[in-house]
């Protein structure tokens, strides 16, 4: 059986040899019973499903169930069109994809959680961006999500992914550490690579507060997506610059953990504190 | 507890939230297994965070769509309400405030059949699109639809459960949990059996031949 409990275990089944993803796969493999083929066409499914949220929003805007978003992802478009975007191709359709997504997801259409429905714009928003960048295959793209899994496995099974546990760092925070560690993969970066850019981003979204105007999926968590994007790539760039990082991410998720913890009780996902108080966001109070 | 690269990346699901739309769905849908008979009316009440953000998450919409059969991941979630009245099914949404000693995101279902049967069955959704049953018609239970399961509901009498792991046995059913739960002593069980495998659907008619069960409800884990 191929199982790991820890970033240093998986840093181990690794070796020098096998990828993040291939470990992830296996292990799937190894504890569901079901052949390579089948799980690979459900990664696939996946894959569809976020392709599609990140498309669909792009052309037809939806409103949203709770009237705070909708036309974001068009926007951006039709501005990077224009020529004078500021983050150029790759962040800029990164973040584009992922305000269509919890865009989709606000107004009932199908998306996949990624961890979780609320930070469901990173991953897709990451790895699409880069798939249209670089042409890479779709068989990569499925690798790529394997890996991204490994990372919030680690996450579900020593800290948590709840924001009503560990707050907005634990949810978009943790989707950003899932997708920066699988782009550094897909762009050519050893494991050890991998998990700094995760622990960077953990560290550097530490102590967000999820905080929902009006209790609902929409304000500011459409907004946390795309920076959550922007914190992934710039966490990956470091690491694929042969930055290494001090506090290893096994460490850094205890200590996400251990932050989210003492977040109070307004601040996680209980639309009490933060901006939902805000005298703006009071007005979508009931 | 195994966790899947498909617990990370899932449920695929209808949004905005796995815990108020993907699980309240997924609820209803286990839900809608235990009763007998075509649907013709529903009532749902919700508790706590439930009861007070549940027209902004889609809950309501999630939950007819759950008790009519639609997965957590099926676009006719959207228009629930107006297929629901094609198919002549009477539903309504009770928001309980008052109600603060359940779990968070609890919600009734109380649902009666086109030939008056009656069905009561409580669920919590836990977070990322997983749930529990704990109460069926008046009594606790736990059940979370994650194994193929049957459902006995018995007369608390000597034998039934000897009855119900022999007939499981001869049909090759290996049991990976089998709780008992009742109201009294010698008042209506229920016996909760889950397994790896698919349960086999004939299992009911050997299960009642004994007297003293008086119905079974094979509630198979949705094929992914």
């Amino acid at each position: 059986m191929t199982d790991f409990k820890s970033a240093k275990e998986l840093l181990v089944l690794c070796g020098k040899e096998r990828k993040i993803s291939e470990v992830m796969r296996q292990r799937e493999c190894d504890f569901s019973e079901a052949a390579p083929e089948e799980i690979d066409g459900r990664m696939r499914q996946v894959l569809r499903i976020m392709r599609e949220s990140a498309a669909a929003a792009i052309d037809a805007p939806v409103k949203s169930m709770g009237g705070m978003i909708g036309g974001e992802a068009k926007k951006l478009n039709r501005f990077q069109s224009g020529g004078r975007s500021l983050c150029g191709p790759v962040i800029g359709r990164g973040i584009t994809f992922a305000a269509a997504v919890l865009e989709v997801n606000a107004s009932m259409g199908v998306i996949v959680a990624a961890p979780t429905a609320g930070s469901a714009g990173i991953v897709p928003g990451v790895l699409l961006a880069l798939q249209q960048e670089y042409d890479f295959s779709d068989d990569r793209m499925v690798d790529a999500l394997f890996h991204a899994g490994a990372v919030g496995y680690l996450a579900m099974r020593n800290a948590t992914v709840a924001g009503a546990v560990g707050g907005c760092q634990a949810e978009v925070g943790v989707a950003a550490a899932m997708a920066a560690s699988s782009a550094v993969e897909l762009m050519g970066g050893a494991p050890a690579q991998s998990l700094d850019a995760a622990s960077t981003v953990l560290m550097n979204m530490l102590g967000l507060v999820c905080d929902p105007v009006g209790g609902l999926v929409e304000y500011p968590c459409q907004n946390r997506n795309v920076a959550g994007v922007a914190a992934a790539f710039t966490a990956a760039e470091l690491a694929l610059a042969g930055i290494s990082q001090l506090i290893p991410f096994d460490e850094m998720l205890d200590t996400m953990y251990q932050v989210g913890k003492r977040i109070p009780y307004e601040l996680r996902e209980t639309a009490l504190g933060g901006c939902a108080a805000s005298p703006s966001g009071c007005r979508f109070c009931r | 507890m195994f966790i899947s690269v498909f617990d990370v990346l899932g449920p695929n699901m209808i949004g905005p939230s796995s815990s108020h739309t993907a699980g309240a769905c997924a609820i209803a849908h286990l839900a809608q297994k235990i009763k007998s008979g075509r649907l013709k009316e529903v009532e749902f009440t919700l508790y706590g965070s439930f009861a007070r953000t549940y027209r902004g998450h889609g809950t309501d919409r999630a939950l007819l769509g759950g008790i009519m059969g639609f997965a957590a991941d099926d676009v006719r979630i959207r228009d629930s309400f107006e297929i629901a009245g094609e198919r002549g099914i009477a539903y309504r949404f009770i928001p309980d405030e008052k109600e603060t000693d359940v779990h968070p995101n609890t919600v009734d279902i109380r649902m009666v059949s086109e030939s008056g049967t009656e069905t009561a069955v409580r669920g919590e959704s836990l977070g990322g699109g997983k749930v529990r049953i704990v109460r069926i018609n008046g009594v606790s239970v736990d059940f979370s639809g994650e194994y193929n399961a049957v459902i006995v509901i018995q007369r608390d009498r000597p034998g039934v459960a000897a009855h119900i792991t022999r007939v499981l046995s001869d049909k090759g059913v290996n049991i990976a949990f089998m709780r008992l739960f009742r109201e009294s002593k010698g008042e209506t069980a229920y016996t909760i059996v889950e397994s790896d495998e698919r349960i086999p659907e004939d299992i009911a008619g050997r299960l009642l031949e004994n007297s003293n069960i008086r119905d079974v409800m094979p509630v198979q884990k949705e094929e992914r």
